[in-house]
């Protein structure tokens, strides 16, 4: 009996182990295979690292140089006149470098109130790339602005010329196509236009994009900004379409806020959507590798 | 008598079981493409393969996620817009190789027959290569096109990058035997 059953496991082990693993190596290697095919981790979030005005939970790789030129024209209700804005340009150049790839550092220079920026952007999580996988990316951005315009009737001293922001942007990739991020953000004004202002405010965005083909996605991005002023500064609000063409993003959109940094557009947008305040505006970025990535 | 045919049946599965099973969890392959603008070149370590001596048989799984490449965007746009890694994540071979000795011991031809699959696309393949078998390690290497319309890989349109439509792909695996 002992024999029998010994002789029986000999054949099995002869004819089912040897053929199961010879039939299906494909099988056995794709059982062993650690690639990934859901969201837990994707590749990008965002096309670019703008939503439209503001930053996006995107950065670049490590040793990567991205030169950002943006401008937003004026109002088009102005009319034939001002030719619906395009007499009026308002530019920012910026550059945007990543020390690492969790730690981007830029700068920008605005030709409105004659502006300079700074912000360091810190990738706190990303989507899927911890034990918890957790699905959502999480990054701080802190943003310090100095306004040098020679303002004759006001003894402008360095202090009343800065304005701060700080954001936490929460994004999640939801599938292949759509992507969302909220933006709870505080700014601070060391000088405010009327003394009854208010010098902090606190503001919470939202924002959406969505894969229309592989290089064309719409975004929109909104702020709602918690302020008992009235003042006549509205909440910004805007869309947008992202093109992307290998080194660069084109971003063409229409906002009704005319300026382009955090500290800029939150506390002072005047324009009302709605009522055709609207500006047309692009960003077109430029990539530079400038290290090999590791 | 029993003893006997018990003991033959023995000395068999012996000789099954060493019927050998070689694998990589290494593999390299690289992919280049030659185009007037640029070249561009990456490179994947992560490729694991399965080969059985006995059958020839001869599997691949490359993730495509590790191909890496001298840009961070180019692998961005090389995942999400070529081989949509998150719908496809891996590329596969299975087939078998044939027209080798496997007493030789220096270097020879190899022909492997099957199915390559990259971009969700199957088809079939005959690959050329050569083949070197050491003690416990076996040394394979080939080079062969890959045009990009087979498999359904479109180029965007509105893409600056210039990416030949066909690219040579090089592999390079180092089997080793598996212990058991």
């Amino acid at each position: 009996m002992t024999r029998k059953a010994l002789l029986l496991f000999f054949l099995l082990s002869n004819f089912v182990l040897p053929a199961g693993a010879q039939e299906n190596l494909l099988d056995q290697l794709k059982s062993e295979s650690k690639a990934d095919s859901d969201w837990k981790s994707p590749t990008s979030t965002f096309k670019a690292v703008r939503l439209i005005n503001g930053h996006t939970v995107e950065t670049r790789r490590k040793g990567n140089l991205e030169f950002l030129i943006s401008h937003r024209f004026g109002r088009v209700n102005t009319g034939a006149y001002q030719f619906f804005g395009m007499d009026q340009a308002n530019m920012r150049l910026g550059l945007d470098y990543s020390l690492e790839d969790w730690l981007t550092l830029g700068i920008g220079r605005n030709s409105f109130n004659k502006l300079y920026d700074g912000f360091v952007k810190i990738g706190i999580h990303r989507q899927g790339q911890s034990k918890t996988n957790l699905p959502i990316s999480i990054i701080w951005v802190s943003n310090t602005s100095i306004n040098t315009l020679r303002r004759p009737e006001l003894p402008m001293n360095l202090e009343r010329r800065l304005r701060y922001s700080h954001q936490m942007l929460l994004a999640s990739k939801l599938n292949q196509l759509a992507a969302i991020q909220l933006m709870p953000t505080y700014v601070h004004q060391n000088l405010v236009s009327e003394r009854s202002g208010e010098n902090g405010l606190f503001a919470l965005g939202a924002g959406a994009s969505y894969r229309v083909t592989r290089s064309i996605h719409v975004t929109m991005e909104y702020y709602h900004r918690f302020t008992n002023e009235n003042n006549g500064s509205t909440n910004p609000l805007s869309f947008g379409v992202d093109i992307e063409t290998g080194g660069h993003v084109f971003q063409l959109h229409l906002t009704n806020s005319q300026q382009m940094t955090e500290t800029g557009f939150l506390p002072s947008t005047t324009g009302d959507f709605f009522k055709g305040d609207i500006h047309f505006g692009f960003n077109i970025t430029r990539n530079f590798q400038l290290t090999k990535p590791d | 008598m029993k003893n006997i045919i018990l003991t033959i049946i023995c000395l068999l599965t012996l000789a099954t079981a060493r019927a050998q099973d070689y694998k990589t969890e290494t593999g390299e392959v690289v992919f280049f493409s030659s185009a007037p603008v640029e070249d561009i070149k990456a490179e994947n370590n992560a490729v694991t393969g399965l080969f059985n001596t006995e059958t020839g048989s001869l599997a691949f799984l490359v993730p495509i996620k590790a191909f890496r490449f001298p840009k961070s965007l180019m692998q961005e746009h090389f995942n999400e817009k070529f081989m949509e890694s998150e719908k496809y994540p891996e590329a596969t071979f299975d087939g078998k190789l044939s027209g080798y000795s496997q007493s030789e011991t220096g270097s020879q031809d190899a022909h492997a027959e099957g199915k390559l699959t990259i971009h969700g696309v199957t088809v079939d393949y005959g690959i050329s290569g050569t083949l070197l078998i050491d003690d416990d390690q076996i040394k394979m290497e080939a080079v062969f096109p890959v045009k990009l319309e087979d498999h359904n890989i479109q180029i965007p349109s509105v893409l600056f990058y210039n990416i030949a439509e066909e690219v040579e792909v090089t592999a390079n695996f180092v089997f080793e035997e598996i212990k058991k």
